[in-house]
């Protein structure tokens, strides 16, 4: 597939809450097909601290407007600076890069997001939404302070959340939440992404369930595109790149107690 | 043997070349030096492989590859009409390792030369060690010279106390070309957690942090040796490659640069042309070690 490093145009930069915030981003040239479950590497400019390119999950595409979505968590400088973006600012992204999501055969499907991890669920929601699917999400988010975009994600399917305080939704992990408890599990599929441990107590679970389970890694990496070979993650394979073998992966392939 | 342009992809940071495919035309390229080749399969290092530093990054990969026969074999035959040379870097545990590699390669004919990495400081046993020791980096690079018939470059490292006297030393075993410098080896620490950054505790130092170094190593090898000198470390830009031409190298490597962004290398290319025109300079040829001194 052709990779792009081009700049965009930043359309918004709307703050969900403290620690949140998506960014709305224009291309100069017509998007390429993207998928749900790729991402993009954005270049900090300004930052001298942040040498390298930031992963970020597509949280959305609009062809229509010709932009795409980043949900970004300020977690370093990096993140710090990309909030400062103002309308009208320049973002040079590499894109698109990495597999994506498979498509599922039926309308029993589970998605599964646990903070910042949520981004790539919108656009799976909105590409299933396309193939005539309407999927169940199931997101956690560590207090009602962080819930967000609730109303969006309804608009894709039936929406179960979880606060890690009990603030709002379900209190504990989502894989404490009720939808879990059922028996057999009514869902054909899982698709998860959010914190390691998070991706592999749902793919535990997936597992004892006998459900077939995709998770989204977001393992350290420098380039991206398949070159650096630091984001590797041990699978039934040997070591595989995070960045072109995933970032998704079917959960039974990982060995995960030697992620790190 | 020539290259169309003084630019080329250092090894570790471009793959074999197919990844860039997708980005631009590889024949843009003077070269590509393709990620080391091993006697046999190797896992490499633990992840986590990296750590982002102040103006660089260490990594400590240990030279994950899937052997040479694997590289013979499968790589070969889809990198061999690439538009542009493709060097194959060598790499090894023992001498016989580093000389049975070497024959391979010798065998096929799209590529031109070899690059004997002697400076990979992510190994346990070989790499590393046979680049800090003047007598055993003749003593391999004499080994692979006398079954390697084409052009033999061999990699420095920065680890050694005179780099002059470890050029002279690979120069006597028999080297055609050096190519400068490998990583500096380093460490980062997470202060949080207390522990290693890496999951190697050391890893190799690349990126800009090291340019003022690999710049000094390769001006005072120039001044010591009278073969041709690919250099590299740290260069991020044209300006940085006209640098490293005018303190010796014949031809430069684009490394973590790459990491940065996909499409420096043709850049580079670019802004030297520009460079040569606006001092009507007619080759680049013309400002290899061209520094003025006094």
């Amino acid at each position: 597939m052709k990779k792009f490093a081009h700049d965009f145009k930043v359309v918004t930069n709307n703050r969900l809450n403290t620690r949140h915030f998506v960014l709305e981003l224009q291309a100069a040239l017509p998007l390429p097909e993207i998928l749900p479950g790729q991402f993009v590497q954005v270049l900090v400019h300004n930052s001298p601290p942040t040498f390298l390119r930031r992963p970020f999950s597509i949280h959305f595409v609009d062809y229509a407007k010709n932009t795409l979505r980043l949900l970004v968590q300020v977690k370093g400088e990096g993140s710090r600076h990309m909030g400062l973006l103002q309308t009208g600012d320049n973002l040079n992204l590499v894109y698109p890069l990495g597999n994506a999501f498979s498509v599922p055969s039926s309308n029993k499907v589970l998605l599964v997001g646990g903070g910042a991890g949520v981004a790539p669920l919108m656009f799976m929601g909105d590409y299933l939404n396309r193939k005539n699917l309407r999927p169940d999400f199931l997101v956690g988010f560590r207090s009602g302070d962080e819930v967000s975009q609730i109303d969006e994600y309804s608009k894709y399917g039936k929406v179960f959340l979880s606060t890690d305080d009990g603030s709002m939704g379900e209190k504990g992990f989502v894989t404490q939440h009720s939808v879990f408890k059922q028996t057999p599990l009514p869902y054909d599929r899982i698709y998860c992404c959010g914190p390691d441990a998070m991706m592999h107590a749902v793919s535990k679970l997936a597992a004892e369930k006998g459900v077939p389970c995709e998770v989204s890694l977001e393992n350290f990496m420098a380039c991206g595109y398949g070159v650096c070979l630091c984001c590797i993650v041990q699978t039934d394979k040997g070591n595989e790149r995070t960045c072109i073998e995933g970032p998704v992966f079917d959960a039974a392939r990982l060995k995960w107690q030697s992620n790190g | 043997m020539t290259f169309k342009n003084p630019v080329t992809t250092a090894s570790g940071c471009f793959g074999y070349g197919e990844e860039f495919k997708d980005f631009y035309d590889l024949g843009l390229l003077g070269g590509i030096f393709v990620k080391a080749v091993t006697g046999s399969n190797r896992e490499g290092n633990k992840y986590p492989r990296m750590a982002e530093t102040p103006s660089g990054m260490l990594n400590s990969v240990g030279l994950q590859n899937k052997g040479v026969d694997n590289f013979c074999k499968v790589i070969y035959p889809k990198i061999k009409n690439f538009n542009t040379e493709i060097i194959v870097n060598v790499s090894g545990s023992t001498i016989d390792e580093y000389v049975m590699v070497a024959e391979r390669i010798n065998e096929l004919e799209g590529i031109p030369a070899i690059e004997l990495n002697i400076s990979c400081p992510n190994v346990k046993e070989g790499g590393m060690a046979f680049g800090v020791v003047p007598s055993t980096a003749t003593k391999v690079t004499r080994a692979v010279r006398d079954v390697y018939k084409k052009v033999l470059m061999v990699k420095l490292s920065p680890n050694v106390t005179s780099i002059s006297e470890i050029a002279k030393a690979v120069v006597d075993g028999g080297a055609d070309v050096l190519t400068l410098i490998n990583t500096l080896l380093g460490m980062a620490i997470n202060a949080e957690t207390q522990r290693p950054v890496i999951s190697t505790i050391t890893g190799g130092l690349s990126g800009p942090a090291i340019k003022p170094v690999a710049l000094r190593m390769v001006w005072q090898v120039f001044k010591a040796v009278k073969i041709p000198i690919v250099g590299l470390g740290g260069i991020m830009n044209a300006t940085d490659a006209i640098e490293f031409m005018l303190a010796g190298s014949s031809v430069i490597q684009v490394g973590t640069a790459n990491f940065i962004d996909p499409m420096v290398a043709p850049k580079i290319i670019e802004g030297i042309n520009e460079y040569l025109d606006r001092h009507n300079i007619a080759s680049a040829r013309d400002i290899i070690g061209a520094l003025k001194v006094c």
